[in-house]
Parts: C-alpha cells; structure tokens; sequence
C-alpha cells in the first residue's frame, strides 16, 4: 500500500514538473538516453533534465546509478550496474544476461554533479524514510530549484516528522527568500526561518539575496545576517579551543615518549622522531595484511597495530639502548650526536624498504567523517586522537607510580648509584626505560598515521616540536609535559586565526625562548638530588 | 639552544655523508658521454624526485638501445644533493668539473635552481629543469620543460571562473617563492578581471604543516559570502596529504567549493584514500590518465622498467621525456656536445609530448604544452575535464608591473631580460 502510494506521489510530482514552463515536456525520453551515451558533460545534464521533465519511470535509478558511476553507456546501449554486479537495461530495468562489450562508466564533473544532488533531492522530497527526506531537503536547500516550490508545499503539509519539516521548511525558505515575486511577507518569515536555522549555509544564503529586494526585506536581513555572525563568532571561539585541544594531544603522543627517554633519563634522543615512524609503518603493514587476508577485520586494524607498534618501536628502542646509547652515559653531546646519526639510518633503511612515497594508511569507519554540536563540526578522528592520547598518558602515569618497575625507573633516574646498592638492575632498568619512552613514541606513531603522512620524513616533523613541549613543561615531568602540550597547543590556535600560521608558529617559538630566558628549568621544574646530579 | 646548532653541524656532517651514496653507473663503453643526474634521492624531496631519477636513467638506457648520440654511448651519472639546497650547487660543480657531464637533468624546486644558476654560468653548462615555476626567470643556460605560471595557474582560473562561475578566491600556498610568486600573479589578474579584494584571500602556511583544522574551517567560512568560492592551491609537497584528509573529514565537497592544486598529482594522491576528494582538481600539462598512443606507450615502458604494475607517472617525468628528447635532437643538429653550440641549437627545437601534440623550445628557453585540466577520481587518477591547445611558456609574467614589458629571447636579442619598452637588455 506504501510503496503504491508513494508512486502515486512520485507520479502526481513528475506531472508538476513537466508542467513547468521551460520544461521540454514534448522532447521524448529518448533523447535523454542518446545524450547519455554522448561522452559530453553539457549533453548529461540536458539527459538529466530530460528525464525529470519526461517523469521516466526509471528516473530515479539512473540517476543515482549515475551519481555512483554504476551507469554505463557505449554502442547506443544505456546499462545499469547494481550495486551487486548485475547489468540491468536503464531504460526499462529489465535484467540483462551480461555485460555487453563496449561499455564505459558516463563520466561526471562537479557540474554534472551538482545537477544529480538537485534532481535527486527533487526526487528524494516525497521519499518514505524520514532520513532520506532530510537529505532530499538538504539538497533543495543548496539547489534553490524554484520549480520544487510547490513540491515543497505539499510535502510539509504532509509531513509528520518534526526534523523533517523543519529541513522542509528551511528548504522552502531558502528558495523564497531569493524569489523576487513572491509575497513581501512570506519572503520576510522565510529570513526568520532561515535565522533561526542559524548555521554558515543560512548565512551564505541570506548574503547572495538579489540587490532589487524593497528596504524592509534589506533591513530583516541585515538583521538576521549580523544575529547569525554574532551566534557564529560565539561558536567559532569554542571551535578555536576545541582545535587547539586537538593540537595539544598531538603534541602530547608526540612528545610524552620524548618525556621518558629525555625527560626521566636525560638522554638526547634525536631518533625519537624516527620511533614515531616506526610505530605509523607497523600501522601501515598491519593494514595491508588486514587487506589482503582479513578484510573483514579492517575497522580493528589500529586496536591491532597499536600492541605491535608499541612492541616494535620498544624492541628497537631496547636495541639502541644496548647498542649505543648506554656507552654514552653523562656525555649529552656524543648522544645527540649518535642518535641523530641513528635518526638518519633509519629513515633511509625505511625509505629504502618501502620506497620514499607516502603509504596510505585508511581511516576505520569510526574515525571518519563529523558530527556537530551546534555550530561546532567535530572530526572523529580527531576525538579519537584526544582520547587515545589521554589512555596513553593515564597508563603512563600509571606505570611510574603504581608499579615495581615504575619505582625502579624513578629509584634509577634520581640515584644511579644508591639504586644500584639497593639491588636494583640499573642496566636492565635503562634498557627497559628507554625501551618503554620509544615503544609510547611508537604508539603516537599509530594515531599520526590517520591526520599526517606516512613517510619515512613523518619522525622529523614532530622532533622539534617534542623537545619544545618537553622543554618548556618542565624536564622530568609528566604532568609538565600534558599541561605544555595542551597549552602550546591552544595558543598556537588562538593565535593563528589572527597571526595566520607562520606567524603563528614564529610567535610561539619566541615565547618560548624568552619563558626559558626566564625559567630555564621549564613549567615545573624538579627539585631534590636528581637536578643537581 | 645548544641543542640546535649542533643539530645543525650534524645535520651537515651526516647529509654530506648521505651523498656518497649517490652512485656512479660502470662506464659502459670506452668513450662514453656523460649526462648529469641532479635529483635528491635522500631528505624531505626525495619523495618527488627520486622517481625522476629514475625517469632519466630508463631514458637513456633506452637511448643507448637505439645506437646512442652520435655515436657515443651515453652514461648517466647520478649524484644525491639530499634535498639540501647549498649541496646542490655543490654537486652540480661536482657533475661539470670533476665528472664533465655534457648536460644535467635536475632540480625540483626553485630553491635549489636559484643554488645552482651561478654554478652553470660559471662554469657554462646545461640544465634541463623539469618542474611547474614561478616563472619571472630566463638564463641562457637553463632550458625549462615545465610549466611557467601561464601555462597551469592562469588557465586553471580560467576555467573555474568560466566554468564553475567562481567569484571568490582563497588562494592558499606553503610559504615560499613558488606560491608566493603566483599567487602575486593570480591576484593581479584576478584583479584585473574585476574581482575585488575583499573577495580574494590569502594564505601560507609553513613546509610540512600538518594541522589544517583552523585553515579548512576559515575557508568553510569565507564561502559563506553567498558567491561561489574556490580554493587555487600551491601546497607543497607532504602538507598536501593532511590538508586533504581535513578538506575530507570536515566534508567539503567539490560541489560546493571546489580545490584547483598545481602540485597535486599522481604521486601526491597514492598516500591518500582519495574518495572523499572526488572533484577537486588539479591543473598540470600532463596526466597519467590521458588517452594517446605516445602515452600508453610509455607507462607501459615505465611499468615495466620498474617491474611495478602499479608504478603511476606524473607531469614533471614527461617534462623530462620532452626535454631529453630536445636535448638529443639539438645534439644531433648541433653535430656536438659542446654547451654553446648545443644552447644555440635548442630553441625551435620540437618533441612530441605525451598527450598527443608536438612541444617546441622556444627562444626564451620555455616550452609549448597544452594545459589539461584533471578531476580527481576515486582511484587516484585524473579524469580530464578541459584541455586546451598549445601554449607557450611566459618567462615574464604579463600580469605584474616589473615584469610585463620583459621578454627572454636567446636567439636574436641574446638577453633573458629584455625590455620591449625601453630596448634595453637588463630588467625593469
């Protein structure tokens, strides 16, 4: 009964279309399908209007088929492809054996595009799902197609769901607020409608409003438009904060590593940047066998990688340890030069495994794409990243407090010697410290893969701005360090609406010599025997 | 901090080190001519160049196939500059003096061409520079077979403002000479279209930004302006990658304001899952995805020379096809290897280019090409959505004021810099 209503509805809206003035209801649909065979975007869009104006009972399937570049076209010959593989005639949806040779996808551009989302939303107004409608209304909302007017009218009348409607409302809004002949009046409730909708698409529509409206329309929307800005200047200082919190869990994953191996144990580690790396590789290795083996698995691709970059890069840190570093105890410069020369081989060893272009590494699909509060647009992937980094700060925190190993690291890192008489390993503790700093390092690795690039420079990006953080938190310092990220992250953000990026950056970075200037030790310096030593 | 000096002392210890590594091929044949490799193959460009390395050497194998150049067998001798713009200069002395090249393919970016100049007037050599500039620039002996900024940044604002009715311009670059330079020569031809100031902004962001979040949100709102609104990108390099994904994440559609990047190709978009960015553009003089004989060819001999199915090409590898193609071929006609006689013999010059037409050097030593106007796909390729007829290369932006009465002209006035008003030789 539903679905015969609904058609009934679609037919009764094609008829209004078709009577449209303009619409060239007496050019047969045939032309539509010659057109679409003719490899010419202008001649896609007359098809597409063609067949909106000729109510072609295939309409909406080889429109959507052709939005999703499953229409294929070649030989005079319209096809179809479902999304499960079978070819199907466009023009009257009847299943073909098989794919016929010859055929090739009619190609889009943005232009094209843009008609497809305004026929489909004209299509999509009268859709049984609720959901669809919103976005059919959404659609008609950018497309201001005065010829969906009365369309509209009657699918608010009808209309039961309250988000709907409003979607609804807004849409017709939207198309009378620009429409020179329609009543003063009207056109003055539809600013009020499109105030109260209040986001940057009421905005822009509001500002292309023709120049010949009367002077009361003017002022209403002049009002509207600066009621808006106001609104919008209130969330877009929110916005700022919320980026910059971003920033500063980057800066922390980045740095908090960077907090153990220089921090707790006072080693220059130029190669920190290069265990970042490591960690975005393991990521990019377990995607690719999660590819080709276990597709399914995809969306746990990162819960996998993030033990194993932990692991690798811990592994790796543990070996420069043995190898290197710990015959450099005390003498700071031949460690910064010794990491540094170990930074370099590693990235050339990778460069030279995985070649010197970016990897891709894809993003689950519960880090893609965002939601808004209010005005405020919030990307998955960069929540996910706040709270990976708060998970990993915890743990660390954790792990230096409450465990045996955690007290050995500090009992170590504050009196070598005491530590020692006290029984305690100390080789075994460095070794395991500064694998523990690398294998976090690694685990930043895995979260820089889904906002920056994979590539063997990804380390060096993120060196400098480790040791500012760390520096300025305070040497040592855990909690130093999370309060300097998230501080020299906000500020970089509030800054660069103002300042603009470089300046920005150079800004911070004076800041940040003159604070040392004055507080060399950082943020919260660490009293007691450790400093002097 | 102490910290960052040494860095520096090691950073210049370790790359000097690095470029050992750069290798030279066995001498094949007893007189051999020797053909100069400048592309970092270490460092932050090693990410573009190092295929263009291997471009030139797949050439001249191929040459050496069909009998060599007069004769001779070629021999290409690669060296690393290690994305390190004074060690360019360094090398390319290396390459002229010590190896005795005949003629260098190399350099990416501008940086590193204004290193070597000195060096190849100096001592008198050729360079062939294969990649899109900023133009402003003719020296006798540097021979450019990419784009100058008529040949990719003005049609490409053609044709979104023809085609797109684009009214509002962000043009947003990596803080350099390349963007800074066109963008100065977009905005005054945007200006002089009538597009106002306040519907034009700007802005640069440093090499390897990776946090857009900010930037995408301010475009988002200055398409507000009920005007349609696009962004003209010079983003360079690595920063390309994020911005993209925030362009994605914070959903910005091609539908709605459309991303026209002049060094987004190919290669850029392989680190990428470019689904979300379907429609957003790029303007080059080449893509992998155009359909000529000359073209299939090639990426078939490319795949098969990396033995990689998916090996992808890009416009500044067919600069270099086109500019050793001129080279041989000026060789050839010059009877000589000699620098003098092999520049004099270059302009008027012609090479086919990949995408179906006959490319020629000109007197100010640019190039012809077509500019292609690509789509992004969903598999990273390009779909071409305007092409336009040959070209020629400005070497002096019409646009600016300093530069608009210059000409370069190699062959009659002798001068890369001549003033048509004045008829002076040397600038403004």
């Amino acid at each position: 009964m539903r679905i015969v209503s609904c058609l009934l509805r679609m037919i009764a809206l094609a008829t209004l279309l078709a009577l449209q003035p303009g619409a060239a209801a007496a050019q047969s649909a045939d032309e539509a399908f010659t057109r679409l065979g003719a490899d010419s975007f202008s001649d896609t869009n007359r098809a597409i209007e063609l067949l909106i104006a000729n109510a072609h009972p295939q309409a909406a399937p080889i429109i959507e088929a052709l939005a999703a570049g499953r229409l294929l076209a070649g030989g005079g010959a319209v096809v179809i492809k479902t999304t499960d593989g079978k070819f199907l005639d466009a023009r009257t949806g009847a299943a073909l054996p098989a794919e016929s040779p010859g055929l090739a996808p009619v190609r889009l551009n943005n232009g094209v595009r843009r008609n497809i989302q305004a026929a489909l939303g004209g299509l999509g107004l009268l859709n049984p799902d609720a959901g669809k409608r919103i976005a059919a209304a959404e659609a008609v909302f950018k497309s201001r197609d005065v010829a969906l007017l009365p369309v509209l009218e009657g699918a608010i009348a009808k209309e039961t769901d309250a988000r709907a409607k409003a979607a609804l409302r807004q849409a017709q809004a939207a198309i009378l607020v620009a429409k020179p002949d329609a009543p003063p009046f009207d056109r003055i409730a539809a600013i009020d409608v499109l105030r109260e909708r209040g986001d940057q698409d009421a905005l822009a529509t509001l500002r292309s409003l023709p120049a010949d409206s009367s002077p009361a329309l003017k002022e209403a929307q002049s009002r509207a438009v600066s009621a808006i800005e106001g609104k919008l200047a209130v969330w877009r200082a929110g916005q700022n904060l919320w980026y910059g919190l971003s920033l500063g869990s980057v800066l922390l994953l980045a740095a908090i590593g960077l907090a153990i191996t220089f921090g707790v144990m006072g080693v220059i580690n130029m190669a920190h940047g290069e265990m970042v790396m490591l960690g975005a590789y393991t990521t990019f290795i377990v995607q690719e066998i999660i590819r080709t083996r276990f597709p399914g698995l995809f969306d746990y691709s990162l819960l996998i990688a993030v033990p194993l970059a932990f692991m690798v890069a811990g592994l790796v840190g543990i070996a420069i340890e043995r190898g290197v570093i710990r015959f450099l105890y005390g003498r700071p410069l031949e460690t910064l030069l010794a990491t540094w020369g170990i930074s370099l081989i590693l990235q050339q060893a990778v460069r030279t495994a995985f070649g010197p272009t970016n990897r891709e590494v894809g993003a689950p699909n519960f880090m893609s794409g965002a939601f808004e509060i209010g005005q405020l647009a919030i990307t998955w992937n960069r929540l996910w990243i706040i709270v990976f980094a708060g998970l990993v700060f915890a743990a660390l925190l954790a792990i230096l407090k409450l465990t045996p190993i955690g007290l050995q690291m500090r009992a170590v890192t504050q009196n070598r010697r005491m530590a020692s008489a006290m029984g305690i390993r100390t080789g075994r503790v460095d070794a395991l410290t500064f694998g523990l700093g690398s294998g976090v390092a690694g685990l930043a690795g895995v979260a820089l893969s889904q906002i920056d690039n994979v590539s063997p420079n990804l380390g060096q990006s993120y060196i400098i701005d480790s040791f500012m953080v760390v520096v300025f938190g305070g040497v040592g310092n855990l909690w130093g360090t999370l309060i300097s990220a998230m501080t020299l992250g906000v500020a970089n953000k509030l800054l660069e609406p103002y300042a603009g990026a470089v300046l920005g950056k150079i800004a911070l970075l004076v800041f940040i010599i003159l604070f040392i200037q004055k507080r060399p030790r950082g943020l919260f310096a660490l009293k007691g025997r450790a400093v002097e030593a | 901090m102490s910290v960052n000096t040494t860095r520096r002392v090691i950073l210049g210890a370790a790359l000097a080190g690095a470029t050992v590594l750069g290798s030279y091929l066995p001498a094949a044949a007893q007189e051999t001519i020797k053909v100069g490799i400048l592309h970092s193959l270490s460092g932050t460009m090693a990410i573009s160049e190092t295929t263009l390395k291997d471009v030139m050497l797949m050439l001249i194998d191929e040459q050496n196939k069909k009998g060599g150049v007069l004769g001779k067998k070629l021999e290409a001798v690669v060296v690393d500059p290690a994305s390190n713009w004074p060690l360019f200069a360094e090398k390319a002395r290396e390459l002229i003096t010590k190896d005795k090249v005949s003629a260098v393919f190399g350099c990416w970016t501008s940086v590193s061409r204004k290193s070597v100049l000195p060096v190849f007037k100096e001592l008198n050599s050729i360079l062939f520079y294969p990649v899109q500039y900023e133009g402003e620039e003719s020296e006798r002996n540097v021979f450019y077979t990419g784009a100058a900024p008529n040949q990719q940044a003005i049609p490409a604002v053609d044709y979104l403002a023809k085609e797109e009715k684009v009214q509002r311009w962000v043009l947003a670059g990596t803080d350099y000479v390349y963007p800074r330079t066109t963008n100065k020569v977009l905005e005054a031809y945007l200006k002089s279209k009538g597009v106002k100031s306040e519907d034009i902004m700007i802005n640069y962001t440093p090499f390897g930004h990776s946090d857009w979040q900010t930037i995408v949100s301010d475009i988002k709102k200055f398409g507000t302006a009920g005007k349609k609104t696009a962004v003209v990108s010079t983003i360079n390099g690595d920063a390309n990658v994020p911005f993209y994904k925030e362009l994605g994440n914070q959903g910005v559609k091609a539908t709605d304001i459309p991303v026209v990047a002049f060094s987004v190709g190919e290669e850029e978009l392989a680190g990428i899952d470019t689904k979300p960015l379907l429609g957003h553009l790029a303007a080059w003089n080449y893509f992998q995805s155009v359909k000529t004989p000359e073209n299939e060819a090639f990426i078939k001999q490319w795949k098969a020379y990396k033995k990689n199915d998916k090996a992808v090409t890009n416009d500044p590898m067919e600069a270099h096809v086109i500019g050793f193609a001129m080279w041989v071929k000026a060789v050839e006609k010059a009877k000589s290897f000699d620098p003098d006689k092999v520049i004099d013999a270059l302009p008027g010059i012609e090479a086919p280019n990949l995408t179906g037409g006959i490319s020629k050097m000109l007197p100010n030593h640019h190039i012809t090409k077509p500019v292609l106007i690509g789509e992004i796909k969903a598999d990273g390729q390009f779909d071409v959505v305007s092409k336009t007829g040959l070209v020629a290369g400005d070497a002096w932006s019409k646009e600016l004021d300093g530069s608009k009465d210059l000409i370069g002209d190699w062959v009659e006035k002798k001068c890369g810099n001549f003033n048509v008003k004045t008829g002076k030789c040397g600038g403004a």
